[in-house]
């Protein structure tokens, strides 16, 4: 009797922990895009937004850990640890899980380089960090995937509330950074502007647009 | 050995944290991009020097002596 | 380091200051009879560069001796290139010395390429109707006599302003745009395709090819001291003729630019980067940096230009500065800002009636722009605009009452029309 409580212990951590992963990476994305896009939050500095989606991509990373552990730990279905980092190896659910390992060596490689950033080459985290986009919807299929749990009631909402959120700032950002004005255009728009009379302090159009 | 603070002008965006995390060096020009004194950095402001390196989200920076590889 | 050649060549290379020296049109037969093949001896021509004290003539002047040091000694295989690109588009004489004696730059490729160990080279130059045709010849010919060591590619420089900088030929080498780069690591160590890149002006290749047959005292019998050796000056007189003039470091602007004959204005040295210079004075000055730097000015890349009477200096540089802000890369945010601030700005200033604040947001932009961006484009602009502040300062008064004394307003100095470059004119 004490096993099968253990074992629903378990498997309820696993599931507990997952929607909260999935809300803190929302919440992370989120902040990452408002750092891209040099927004702020009211009242913070800027490093402070920087800082909050450092931080709380760190707490993702705790829960994303006892996720993964607590289902690998759980003896009622047999969910190997190699499963959980090598994708669709699993003997349950091997799509849906191998999805969960897809996104999480994602994550995992986001997070290192992040950790390391300042000594690795610039394009190279960037590049890495790119990842994230990626990361993101397959960690949110898993979770549709794995278990009937967000496909009704609260989590649903829930689940629904985050994904639209994620997505409607991305494809801004992805929109932003595909209109951009190209490098060569920016000096066209400058210059237009200043000519207009605009040569006042406002910064010239393509400013801020990261390369 | 004291280092200093440099911007890669490139890279960087105006994003503006290095004159949050480090006053004490960097300012910002009327269009929101750093100016950076040349003094060199004491060992007193390292720890803020490096902050700024680190947080930048442009990865712009670099203290000379400390080679990036791009 | 080696005895002068053993085949025959014209007096005027053995005599001290004899001139041209550079300058003379041969095709390979005759520069094979003038000089003979490149004097290969290794990394020993490194010590007599440095005897001859021969300095970059690309407009940064720095000593040829340490580029090819550092490269040389990087320690691992390197890459040479020479940098033909003149983008500058009131200076001819890269273009000239291209045409007039390819092989003469050529050689000194060779001779720097086995200086510094590189097996590969590249000839970086303008796309100008004929000349790379030229070039192309003048390297088969090369090839089918056995003369280079090293293979030579050439390479087409799109018509920028910046195309021709440093790290901009760099990247354009390795398959990039033709914009520059941050210069850490800096090119000697990092440059085409990884490797430790020497990028060398094709007049300081031709130098070096001569500098390897006759020494470094043969070198320095011409110039000064402090600024041995020969030069090529585009000189741009007032009555509108251009010449490619070879000539010792130190002659005398006046006596370059006929100025006695030719009465100028005003004189521009050092092209659009560099400085104004009232007729009178830049009339003794010397065309050397000893002498130019107390100025204000500069060699550069070696072109006067004098303004005539009856011209307008304002209405001359404000299409200069427009085109300098029209050539930003448009990657560094102060210069990318601050460049057409300063070109509307200077434009109405000389304009009748311009606010009164002007002068101080044109003080105020330029010293934000300057040292503050990955090349020296916003640096060279700012010292352009300062100069034109100081030398037109009469004229600019007139023109804030509406008048100008010019009798002609057709443009004098070239400048291309330019439309802001779309990505693909960088490649």
């Amino acid at each position: 009797m004490s096993g099968i409580t253990a074992s629903t212990a378990l498997w309820y951590a696993s599931r507990a922990t997952g929607i909260t992963s999935l809300v803190l990476l929302s919440a992370v994305v989120l902040l990452g895009i408002t750092v891209n896009r040099q927004g702020r939050l009211p009242g913070l500095p800027r490093f402070a937004v920087t800082g909050l989606h450092r931080n709380l991509s760190l707490i993702a990373v705790v829960f994303v850990a006892v996720h993964v552990v607590s289902a690998v730990a759980d003896s009622y279905v047999s969910i190997s640890l190699a499963a959980a980092v090598i994708p669709f190896v699993s003997s349950y659910e091997p799509f849906w899980l191998g999805l969960g390992a897809v996104s999480l060596d994602l994550l995992v490689a986001v997070i290192v380089t992040s950790l390391v950033r300042s000594r690795i080459p610039r394009r190279a985290w960037r590049a890495v960090h790119w990842l994230s986009y990626g990361m993101y919807p397959v960690a949110v299929v898993h979770s549709i995937g794995s278990s009937t749990d967000l496909r009704s009631g609260w989590r649903l909402a829930v689940t629904v509330s985050c994904v639209a959120a994620v997505a409607g700032a991305a494809v801004f950002r992805l929109r932003r950074s595909l209109m951009a004005v190209p490098r060569s255009g920016r000096v066209a728009s400058a210059l237009g502007e200043a000519a207009g009379g605009l040569a006042d302090s406002r910064p010239a159009a393509g400013q801020g647009r990261p390369r | 050995m004291s280092e200093q603070l440099r911007v890669n002008p490139i890279a960087c965006t105006g994003h503006g944290l290095c004159a949050e995390l480090f006053p004490e060096r960097v300012i910002l020009d009327e269009w929101g991009y750093p100016v950076i004194s040349p003094e060199p950095i004491p060992a007193s402001l390292r720890k803020a020097a490096r902050r700024a390196v680190t947080d930048c989200p442009a990865l712009a920076l670099l203290l000379s002596g400390h080679q990036r590889a791009r | 380091m080696t005895a002068p050649h053993a085949l025959p060549r014209p007096d005027r290379h053995a005599r001290p200051g004899g001139l041209p020296r550079l300058l003379e049109a041969m095709d390979l037969d005759a520069h094979l009879a003038a000089y003979g093949p490149p004097p290969y001896g290794g990394r020993q021509l490194i010590g007599v560069v440095v005897a001859a004290g021969l300095t970059g003539r690309g407009g940064a002047g720095f000593p040829a001796a340490r580029k090819l040091t550092a490269v040389a000694e990087a320690g691992r295989r390197a890459v040479v290139v020479g940098n033909g690109a003149e983008s500058e588009p009131a200076s001819r004489k890269d273009k000239e010395l291209l045409w007039t004696a390819p092989h003469l730059v050529l050689d000194g490729l060779q001779l720097a390429a086995e200086a510094v160990g590189a097996t590969r080279a590249y000839l970086y130059v303008h796309a100008q109707p004929g000349l790379h045709e030229q070039l192309g010849s003048a390297l088969a010919a090369r090839a089918a006599a056995g003369l280079d060591r090293a293979g030579v590619q050439l390479m087409s420089a799109p018509p920028r302003f910046l195309a021709g900088e440093e790290s901009a030929v760099v990247s354009r080498i390795n398959g990039g745009p033709a914009l520059p780069r941050f210069k850490v690591p800096p090119v000697f160590r990092r440059g085409v395709a990884g490797a430790p890149t020497l990028v060398q002006n094709v007049e300081t290749l031709a130098h070096l090819a001569q500098i390897a047959r006759y020494g470094a005292s043969w070198f320095r019998a011409a110039g000064t001291s402090a600024e041995p050796g020969t030069m090529l000056a585009t000189c741009r007189r007032a009555d509108g003729t251009v010449e490619v003039v070879e000539t010792a470091i130190g002659t005398p602007l006046g006596e370059l630019l006929r100025l006695g004959e030719l009465p100028a204005q005003a004189v521009l040295v050092g092209g659009y980067h560099g400085t104004w210079l009232t007729s009178v004075h830049a009339a003794a000055l010397p065309l050397a940096n000893a002498g130019l730097r107390p100025a204000g000015a500069a060699v550069g890349a070696g072109l006067i230009a004098a303004l005539p009477y009856g011209r307008c200096g304002v209405a001359e540089a404000v299409r200069v500065v427009r085109y300098l802000a029209v050539e930003s890369a448009g990657q560094c945010g102060p210069c990318l800002n601050g460049l057409p601030r300063i070109a509307a700005g200077l434009a109405e200033l000389a304009a009748p009636r311009p606010r009164p604040r002007l002068r101080a947001d044109l003080e105020r932009w330029a010293g934000l722009v300057e040292r503050r961006g990955a090349c020296h484009h916003p640096d060279g602009s700012v010292r352009f605009l300062r100069s034109t502040l100081a030398i037109f300062g009469t004229e600019l008064t007139a023109h804030a009452r509406g008048q100008c004394s010019a009798t002609s307003h057709r443009p004098f100095f070239p400048v291309p029309a330019g439309v802001p470059a779309s990505q693909a004119d960088w490649t």
